[in-house]
């Protein structure tokens, strides 16, 4: 067996025993957006690519953990045009930074279907500490998790050169999610 | 000859100026590769103007319910008068038509209107990347139908003024004039 084909193989048999409550996502029925106001619009564009990881046990909620990977370049505006452009190195930088990514640092419990979480987010390499509430209910056999994240975009330097401008493009983005999970 | 009234002449000349601007802007604006600030806000200026003139439009045409406008000389052609009538009928068609289509089409492209930034206008319909290009392309020739209908309704008017010298041009004009081709 050539050596990488063996270290993929120990790295999924490692996971798979020490993520025994690893939640398998629908990614037909998880979506990941950004919501921001152009010139007062409010306008929504999907990330039609990400993976989410979520460890979760509704009995036992303060051992959960959750990480997300967004792609970048997946940014969808609704026009080809305008997806090339966010691309680019005044926006995500996709050529250098591929993926902006969340992990989990604590997750408690909230009250009722309810989770405080707190974590690390990083866009376009540069990492910042945030929290948000979560909500998780059950859905058709499955875990739902939805949140609304509001960051700065500003902060990650989304946005460089003449698009600094916030009159333009408002500084607050939220990012809105919804991730479908089961066993 | 008797002129139109007041609020017709205003009317006429303050929706015939933004129509021309509106339209000039629509041209410049999709020309610019790209996207940039200066896009972006041409864009919005553009929408604004539209609604505008949509709103303007609905006043004109109440008032031109309410108010008939002057009749035409006696001794024009029974033809003239018929096609003069269905010109403006098709104006008037498409003072409406042109903002509304490039209305939706914005709605279309999941980008709603903002009135001057400041008045949200209603959604009525969920943004559809299907629709989109057919609302695109509507927009477009209504406008260039739109361009060819008033080109023909100027010369037409000139047409009364400089060769039969009837004063119906001068009906319309913002001021009073003596010089005899309006009169």
């Amino acid at each position: 067996m050539k050596p990488v084909r063996a270290l993929i193989l120990a790295s999924l048999c490692a996971s798979a025993f020490a993520g025994a409550a690893v939640l398998k996502t629908d990614p037909a029925k998880s979506s990941v957006a950004a919501v921001f106001k152009q010139m007062n619009v409010p306008v929504e564009a999907k990330f039609k690519t990400f993976t989410a990881q979520i460890d979760y046990d509704a009995a036992k909620p303060e051992a959960a953990k959750a990480s997300v990977e967004i792609v970048t370049a997946s940014m969808d505006l609704g026009d080809a045009e305008y997806n090339r452009e966010v691309a680019k190195k005044e926006w995500f930088n996709t050529a250098q930074f591929p993926k902006a990514s969340f992990v989990s640092t604590s997750i408690k419990p909230a009250g009722p279907g309810k989770l405080n979480v707190a974590g690390k987010l990083t866009i376009k390499g540069k990492t910042a500490d945030v929290n948000f509430p979560l909500s998780v209910k059950t859905e058709a056999g499955k875990q739902v998790f939805e949140g609304q994240l509001p960051i700065h975009r500003l902060a990650f330097n989304i946005g460089e050169g003449e698009w600094k401008d916030t009159s333009m493009v408002a500084d607050e983005v939220v990012i809105k999610f919804r991730v479908s999970a089961g066993k | 000859m008797q002129r139109y009234s007041l609020p017709a002449i205003i009317l006429h000349w303050l929706i015939a100026f933004l129509i021309i601007g509106t339209f000039t802007l629509g041209l410049v604006m999709t020309d610019i590769p790209g996207l940039t600030p200066t896009k972006l806000r041409y864009f919005s200026w553009h929408k604004w103007a539209g609604v505008t003139v949509l709103a303007l439009a609905t006043l004109r045409l109440l008032w031109r319910l309410r108010r008939r406008p002057p009749a035409y000389p006696g001794n024009m052609p029974a033809w003239q008068s018929r096609v003069a009538h269905g010109l403006h009928g098709l104006l008037y068609l498409l003072m409406f038509a042109v903002p509304l289509s490039g209305y939706f089409y914005s709605l279309a492209a999941g980008v709603p209107v903002v009135w001057f930034g400041l008045f949200p206008l209603p959604v009525l319909i969920d943004a559809d990347p299907a629709l989109k290009p057919v609302l695109g392309a509507l927009h477009y020739w209504l406008n260039m139908l739109l361009a060819a209908l008033v080109t023909v309704h100027v010369l037409a008017a000139l047409k009364h003024a400089l060769f039969d010298r009837d004063g119906i041009m001068g009906r319309m004009l913002p001021f009073r004039t003596n010089h005899k081709e309006f009169r």
